[in-house]
């Protein structure tokens, strides 16, 4: 069990950083042996932001292959398991042994909001091009944010406030004036619990306890079938596949990181480094992105899924008109075992956080489940978590 | 049987901006091997592209001097392939939205007039360049020219023959010179082309099979390479020598000859796809107007104004229309001066001169046009004499002096003192009667010679007809 890969001297206020933010003190491996070592040039604006902000750098976190994994499982440097055999992230590992105030981390595919929803962390995935994303190791460029996990909504607040605002090194931040309305404390006044999400009791306790927990505090809530929303996770993986594909050809063992000793030729070169640096999760991603975005399969599949992802914004558009926001299950259980780490799991599992991944929008775990808003309402959203942190 | 030769052009252009297309790393030719290289272009993990807002500029600029329509909502989509010039193993450019389509381009040949119709302009990166180290026998990367913006102009298969493409490729660089989109100078490889070819029976409306050829380094080489690939694809058809197929083919000028590259079957899936990390860029009517506006007057339009309305000879007119700094040069000095002769002369011999000394071309010129419009009305109001302004120039091409404040402090103004000049050649005729009874027997051509003297002696600030005037008075008094 691997929690942290390299640690600081901490000082004052200190956050860790998972091991997908490029840091210049600290090597940067994305979990992969292909990046075992290796050093940035320089660092990701939510490091200089967090220093800016008074905080220090505690270390680094391990992550699974280049973060999109279930929790973390497919990582290089091994797995991280809690005393009762099942899979946890390290970040919520770390947080647990309460020496940082939170962890920085990048929600490629919802592995931070499963992480929070299990250990009972709070975790924000903000608005899309809020926060910026100069110095993390690109997967799915699209729709993977720079997110924040702590133990309470106030200390994610704190650290969000950081580090979100506009970097002209991100061409796809929002302005700065789009940005600075996301912490609003606005109240809600009503929310929708989406159904057709099928989980395991333990996250239907959480969903119905959270119910209650809102409406004593005055919010007024309803039931909305969410089912087309599930349309999300298979358009969502052929898009961050394709991306991750285009994204991780980069690592050719020619100008840094693993080069395999057994070449002639550049062919081989190539194909040697990748095959024994890569993780068996990240070459089947690599397929399956090549394919989706192959001659052939361009339009009836790539395209498509941008398609299926403007009607996934459109229908959020529609439920945002009547609730300030919709409450959804972040993981379909509260345990990992083995068989819910096994190959292709995150897939699956994804279902839940596809949506929010598709669309940009903000999402917020806290007591176990999620909450998805209208873009910029990420202030609101804390607010509902601070809710559900009173309600206990 | 005759044939018809279907020829259809892919024509990069490194474009003349100072940084490179998504970093602020110098765009600029040469230097020492991965000097302008930064985390970006080098493809390192967690570098974001920002599009360089002059690359979009020169890039619409292309277009309209190309009569194409300009996209107002241009795209850019990454291109995934595996070499190591390649630092991040995708080239971004543009395949959905290209910034500029449906163009026209008109050529002259001995065959009369025609128009080449522009299939598309699309804007990318350049890749970088693979060095052999034959002391390791190893390939060594540079990566200065990586992310280099680039236009690629993508032509319809309209083009005939040799000569139709060199008039094609000569139009498109006078054209993208005189907008100052590009130096185009195919020998430094701002300007390649690729060659699509294919051949038909005469009359025929299905097309051959097709080949590409690269690696053509100038225009003759793409002269030769067309007349060799034609050939080669006719004996192929009539003789059977070999089975044409769809492939690309490296030029290789010294031996003469082609050789096939990779075939289609080979040839990767490059596998496009929209660029999530780089918005839509949308060009308001603000920015379109802002470019129509920068568009220079086309060349042969210029040439034709500077015969008609200010009577230069068609030669002088057609060396100042090769190049766009000899025309601006030109246009300020004439509007300073009113002379235009006088300004064509100076920059057509003098200023040539000085560039060709120089090791520059016309388009490296940086003579201040105001400058030389004032020089010359120096000259033509006697204020300075020829020899003279000849030296003034010479000072204003290295810098941009005031002709007048540097012919006052270097002594180059034309005096009007008449004693100080008879007194000058008083002396000189008194000093050589033999020239002097020389030219009195009748040998005219001797004046010549105390002429030079005369005016040495006055370092040339004296009106030549005033001198002579005098010089004759004074040599019949002695």
């Amino acid at each position: 069990m691997k929690i942290y890969l390299a640690k600081a001297d901490a000082a004052g206020k200190s956050v860790a950083l998972d091991d997908m933010i490029l840091t210049k003190a600290l090597p940067t491996t994305a979990g992969s042996k292909m990046l075992d070592g290796y050093m940035s040039l320089f660092d990701a604006t939510v490091v200089e932001k967090l220093e800016q902000a008074g905080y220090s750098v505690a270390g680094k976190l391990n992550v699974g292959e280049f973060g999109f994994d279930v929790t973390g499982e497919t990582s290089y440097f091994g797995a991280v398991k809690n005393a009762d055999g099942a899979y946890v992230s390290a970040s919520a590992a770390a947080l647990d042994e309460g020496e940082i105030a939170a962890v920085v981390t990048l929600d490629v595919n919802g592995a931070p909001r499963r992480s929070a929803a299990q250990s009972g962390k709070v975790f924000i995935k903000p608005t899309y091009g809020t926060v910026s994303r100069y110095g993390t190791v690109p997967v799915a460029c699209s729709g993977e944010t720079v997110g924040v996990m702590a133990n309470t909504s106030d200390s994610v607040k704190a650290v969000l406030t950081a580090i979100a605002g506009y970097d002209c090194k991100d061409g796809t931040m929002h302005p700065q004036s789009k940005i600075d309305a996301s912490l609003r404390d606005a109240k809600p006044q009503k929310i929708a619990f989406l159904t057709g999400f099928d989980t395991d009791e333990a996250v239907s306790a959480k969903l119905s306890a959270f119910k209650t927990a809102c409406e004593s505090a005055g919010v007024e809530t309803a039931q909305v079938d969410g089912s087309i929303f599930k349309l999300a996770s298979s358009a969502w993986n052929i898009l961050m596949c394709a991306e991750l594909c285009n994204n991780v050809s980069r690592y050719d063992g020619i100008k840094y990181g693993y080069r395999s000793k057994e070449y002639t030729t550049i062919d081989e070169l190539y194909t040697n480094s990748r095959t024994e640096a890569f993780g068996d999760e990240l070459k089947a991603a690599i397929l399956y992105g090549s394919d989706v975005l192959s001659t052939k399969n361009y339009m009836p599949v790539y395209d498509k899924a941008l398609r299926v992802r403007r009607v996934l914004v459109e229908a959020f558009g529609e439920l945002f008109a009547q609730y300030d926001a919709v409450v959804m299950p972040a993981c379909s259980r509260l345990v990992y075992g083995d068989a819910d780490v096994a190959p292709y799991a995150c897939y699956e599992e994804n279902v839940y956080t596809a949506p929010a991944s598709i669309s940009g929008l903000p999402a917020v775990v806290c007591a176990g489940v999620q909450i998805v808003g209208k873009a910029f309402t990420d202030g609101m959203l804390l607010e509902l978590a601070k809710i559900a942190e009173e309600g206990k | 049987m005759k044939y018809e030769t279907v020829i259809g052009l892919e024509v990069h252009i490194e474009l003349a901006t100072e940084s490179k297309i998504f970093c602020s790393c110098s765009a600029k030719f040469g230097g020492e091997q991965n000097d302008h290289v930064c985390p970006a272009c080098c493809g390192m993990p967690g570098m974001l592209p920002i599009v360089n807002k002059h690359v979009v500029d020169l890039g619409m600029t292309a277009g309209m001097m190309l009569n194409c329509h300009i996209n107002r909502t241009t795209t850019f989509d990454k291109k995934s392939y595996y070499y190591p010039d390649l630092p991040c193993s995708y080239q971004t450019t543009q395949l959905f939205a290209p910034v500029a389509v449906n163009g026209l381009v008109d050529i002259e040949t001995s065959q009369g007039k025609k128009q080449i119709r522009i299939k598309q302009i699309h804007m990318e990166e350049d890749a970088g360049k693979l060095v052999h180290d034959d002391w390791s026998d190893t390939s060594l990367v540079d990566f200065n020219r990586t992310s280099v913006p680039l236009i690629e102009i993508v032509s319809q298969p309209d083009l005939h023959s040799a000569e139709e493409v060199i008039a094609y490729l000569e139009r498109l660089r006078s054209l993208l010179r005189f907008a100052r989109v590009s130096d185009c100078r195919m020998e430094q490889g701002s300007m390649r082309c690729d060659v699509n070819l294919s051949v038909r029976p005469e009359g025929s409306n299905v097309l051959g099979v097709r080949t590409e050829m690269k690696n053509m380094n100038s225009l003759s080489a793409i002269e030769r390479a067309i007349e060799y690939e034609t050939a080669r694809h006719i004996d192929a058809i009539e003789n059977g020598t070999e089975e044409l197929v769809q492939e690309t083919r490296r030029w290789d000028d010294l031996k003469g000859k082609s050789f096939s590259m990779r075939t289609k079957e080979n040839a990767g899936d490059y596998r496009y796809f929209p660029d999530p990390n780089i918005m839509p860029v949308v060009i308001d009517d603000e920015w379109f107007d802002s470019i129509k506006a920068t568009l220079p007057e086309l060349p042969e339009v210029k040439k034709a104004r500077y015969m008609g309305e200010l009577g230069l000879n068609e030669y002088d007119a057609q060396q100042l229309c090769d190049s766009r700094a000899l025309c601006d040069c030109f246009e300020q000095a004439y509007a300073v001066c009113g002379n235009a002769k006088e300004a064509a002369n100076y920059l057509i011999s003098d200023c040539m001169n000085m560039l060709n000394k120089a090791g520059l071309t016309a388009d490296q010129l940086t003579l201040s046009g105001a400058g030389l419009g004032k020089l010359i009305k120096l000259v033509t109001e006697g204020t300075v004499s020829r020899p003279n302004a000849k030296k003034i120039l010479a000072a204003l091409f290295e810098q941009d002096v005031d002709p007048e404040t540097y012919a006052k402090d270097n002594g180059y103004i034309v005096s009007n003192d008449t004693d100080l000049l008879k007194t000058v050649v008083k002396a000189v005729v008194a000093s050589d009667p033999k020239t002097v009874a020389d030219y009195k027997a009748g040998k005219e051509k001797v004046l010549m010679a105390l002429f030079g003297r005369c005016m040495k002696e006055l370092k040339g600030n004296c009106d030549p007809q005033t001198l002579r005037e005098v010089l004759i008075e004074e040599v019949m008094k002695a």
